[in-house]
This record gives C-alpha cells, structure tokens and sequence, in this order.
C-alpha cells in the first residue's frame, strides 16, 4: 500500500515569468499533519492550490489521493444556507437520508453546535462559523484536509481555542492535514512536521519535527523551541541551543 | 432599535401623520385659500369616493390598472432575470451589451408612448410595453452588477463540493444576488405604478391614470383625488409586499451583516 496521501514532484510554478516554485519535491504520508509557514507572498496558498487540483503545476506532478477538502482563510461558508445546510454539502456524496441526517447530527455534535444548526452564519461568532467551516471539510469521507490560514480572522484567544478544537477534532476524524499559516505557534502548537519556506522561488529550507502529543500548551518547551527554530531560520531571532526537536535535513 | 422592539406608540406615528395632514387640508379648505373647483375639501372627496365605489368604476380601473402592471413587470423580471444572469457570468457580452441597456435605462419610458401607440393602439398593450421598458433594464443592470459582486470563494466552495449546471445556478448564484435583486424588484415595481398611470392617461380608455385624465377633463377634482389617493395607496400595499421578500430567512443575511 502507498503511504503518500501528496506529493509534488519536481513541481515548477511560473506566473507571469515570476518563478514561484522550481522542482519543489515533497511527500506528505497519510494521517500526516503538516505546517507549512514562510515568508508572506513565498507562495503558501499556491502549494495549497496544486494540492487541491485547483492549479495545475508549469512542470512536474503533483499526486493526491482520496477526497481532498479546503478551509479558506475568507468566510466561505454560504450565506444562504443554515448551519446544518452547509455542513450537509460535506455529506453530499453520501446517498442514504438517514445516513446523512446521523453523519449530520454526528457532526454537529462533534463542533458543539447542535443548537445552533438552524442559525444562519451571520448570526455566529467568527469561531463557531470556523467551527462550521471545519465540520464541512470533515464531513463525509474527505481525507485530506487543507487549511489556509483558517483561524487568521479571529483574536488570539479565539485561535489558541480553535487550535485546541482543531486538534480534538482531528483525533476522533483522523486527516492527512496541510496547514499554511502565518503564525508560527499555530505550527508548532499543532504540527507533525513544519515546513519552512524560502522567499520566491520557493523552496524548502527546513523542517522541524516536534516530539509530542496534541494538544500541546503553547507555553510547552517543544512548543517555545520549535517557534524559536523557525524565527531562526527566518532570520527573525538569533541562535539558542536545541534539546527537544529532532530536526532532520530536508 | 430594531424593528422587533418598536412599541406601539412608535408604530402609530404614521397614523398621526395622517390625521395631522387631513386636518391641514381641511383647514385650507375652510379658509378658502383655493376655489373649491381647484382644490377639493377633504368631505368632497369622501362623497366622490363613495360615488366611484358604488359604480363600481373605480374597481375596474384598479383591476385593469394592476393587470397591466403585472403583466408588464413579470415580463421584464422573466426576460430581465436570465439577461443580466448571462451577462453578469459573460464578460464579453457584457462589454458589448451594457452600454446599450444604460442607453434605454436613461431614457424615460414616456419618450416611447406615440411609438406604443403606433405599434399597440390603445388599451392594454401600450401600456404594458411601457411598463416593461420602464422595468426591463433597470432590472438587467441590478442582476448584472449583483452576479459581478457574488465573492468568487462561493464558486470555488461550488466546485469543491460538485456544483455545476443548473444545481450551480438553483443553488449558489441565485440565493447569492437574492438580497440585491429584490431590492431591484422594488424599485421597479415603484417604477411600474409610476409608468402605468402616465401610461393610461393617454393610451388608455380605463385604468386609474384614465380616471385620473376623465376627471381633469370633466373637471371634477375631486374624483381626481380619489384616483390620486388609490394609486398611492396600492403603491404602498405593493412595496409592503415586496418587503416580505426581504424576510425570508435565506436572503436576511444581505440585509443584516
């Protein structure tokens, strides 16, 4: 059995002779939770992009396997449509109604919004509406998961509370997850792996492997010294001693 | 405040505006500022009034009058809708064709009566024409601009949950420009009532703007009152109607967030 839930081989990307990517490799295994931070504009979401099939790549392959969903960093769920509604455009592939409707309930239990599945989203805090936005990508057999920058619209509690919800989550719905953010805690607090990323053209010049079981205390010493790596390498901080990673060469 | 919290004595104001307006035109009429050839008094108009309902003419000319404006509006939303859907999803023909429409939209649909006399005669279907021309391209313009303002993250949550074909059009675009077409429809339809009565005045032989004529040609004002009351007041009833539109649970959000 392949173990490779995607991978991009030697994947150029060329927007208007701008070189945003050129042979970027990499392999993501299924069940993998991986981050992906960089300098702003090194072209985080396009890599998210080919992921989803959504940009076909100038040269090169990207391989995906199995149902592929995305969480945007805009509110994208649909107005129109309740809770329950589009959370239900998750489970449209499943034929059985009663199936549903259970898969449906299961779901919303899972965001603890089962009171709110006939609010529309206006009506919900920016958390509960990532809450929605997340139980729709998760609903259904989607395996693959992939996040832009999801929780950067909401404050800082807001976002140390989704990461910890993301986390539950993801231990009673297992997904292979990509996660581009800007914020480099959120990496740490919640990744297998984080990958940084050079400026254009992008490649990848380290990766971290935090040694720990989620949810992680965003004040653990893991957790510290994985921000502290990546600031490093992005020459935002100077150089500390390592003792809680394992940091092989990418 | 919203609208939930409004208390009665709130909610009566209207009413008081009224009684405040009928006592002003009873006290000009009193006071004789105008003859009362010119300017009829409040108890005139009330007999008038009785007069016209008792003949059983001014129903008539409500029912013909709503009739044409219905015909003419629904026309203009059933063609006007797909127009701007198309041009709003078709870049090229929106350049070709939107300078057009502003060109009709500019123009008053009273410059088209001798034509909607010419082509139509008198009765029904001028004024109809008229009422379409009224409507037609203020309504292809709103569509166009809403299905242009739609956020293209609702088509790419379209595609990456299998949307396409008619499901796309029944289920995303059409509840994403909800709130601002029937916002359109409003001012449209306030649109239709203005044109039918200029309408009817002169390609008409029923219809509340040919009582209105009938009665400035035999120079009862007051019958011109009761026709100028009625027309006002089944303007208000159809935008009330209209503004159910607004409630329906699934556009709210474009009028709350």
């Amino acid at each position: 059995m392949n173990d490779k839930a995607l991978a991009t081989e030697n994947v150029s990307v060329e927007f208007d002779s701008i070189h945003v990517f050129r042979d970027l490799t990499l392999e993501i295994s299924r069940g993998e939770f991986v981050a992906v931070v960089g300098p702003s504009g090194c072209g985080k979401t396009t890599l998210l992009n080919l992921l989803s099939g959504f940009l076909k790549p100038t040269a090169g392959h990207v391989i995906s396997s199995g149902r592929v969903r995305m969480v945007y960093q805009t509110d994208s769920l649909f107005p129109w449509q309740t809770v329950a509604q589009n959370i239900a455009l998750g489970l449209r592939n499943i034929d059985d109604d009663k199936e549903r409707a259970n898969q449906l309930e299961k779901m919303l239990r899972l965001i603890k919004l089962d009171e709110f599945a006939s609010h529309y989203p206006h009506q919900l805090s920016g958390g509960m509406r990532q809450r929605v936005e997340l139980a729709r990508a998760l609903a259904g057999d989607s395996d693959v998961l992939l996040l832009d920058e999801p929780f950067s619209s909401l404050d800082y509690l807001a976002r140390l509370h989704m990461r910890r919800e993301l986390a539950r989550m993801l231990k009673e719905l297992p997904r292979t997850v990509v996660l581009v953010t800007h914020d480099i805690e959120e990496a740490a607090q919640l990744a297998d792996r984080i990958i940084v990323m050079s400026d254009r053209p992008a490649r990848i010049c380290r990766e971290l492997r935090p040694q720990l079981e989620r949810p992680r205390e965003p004040t653990h010493p893991a957790v510290v010294e994985a921000v502290h790596c990546v600031l490093m390498e992005l020459g935002l901080e100077g150089s500390q001693a390592q003792s809680f990673l394992e940091t092989p060469v990418a | 405040m919203t609208e939930k919290h409004v208390p009665v004595a709130v909610r009566l104001l209207p009413l008081f505006v009224l009684l405040i307006g009928l006592a002003i035109w009873f006290c000009l009429s009193r006071l004789g500022v105008f003859p009362e050839s010119a300017f009829p008094s409040p108890v005139a108009v009330a007999r008038g009034f009785g007069i016209e309902l008792r003949s059983g003419r001014l129903l008539d000319d409500l029912i013909a009058s709503l009739f044409r404006v219905s015909c003419g509006f629904l026309l203009a939303v059933i063609l006007g809708l797909p127009t701007g859907l198309w041009m709003g999803h078709h870049f090229r023909s929106r350049v070709a064709l939107l300078p057009a429409i502003n060109f009709f939209r500019s123009l008053s649909p009273l410059a088209w009566i001798p034509f909607a006399i010419l082509w139509f005669g008198i009765g029904d279907l001028p004024a109809i024409f008229l009422i379409f021309m009224a409507c037609f391209f203020p309504i292809v313009v709103a569509t166009v601009s809403a299905v242009a303002a739609i956020p293209s993250i609702y088509f790419r949550v379209a595609r990456d949950y299998s949307f396409s074909g008619a499901e796309l059009l029944m289920k995303v675009t059409l509840p994403a420009i909800a709130p601002q077409v029937i916002t359109s429809l409003r001012v449209t339809a306030g649109l239709a009532w203005l044109v039918v009565v200029a309408a009817e005045m002169i390609a008409g032989r029923d219809g509340l703007g040919f009582a209105i004529w009938d009665a400035r040609n035999g120079l009862r004002m007051d019958l011109l009152v009761v026709g100028m009351i009625v027309i006002g007041v089944i303007g208000v009833i159809i935008d009330r109607i209209l503004v159910r539109l607004m409630k329906i649970s699934s556009v709210r959000w474009g009028y709350e967030r």
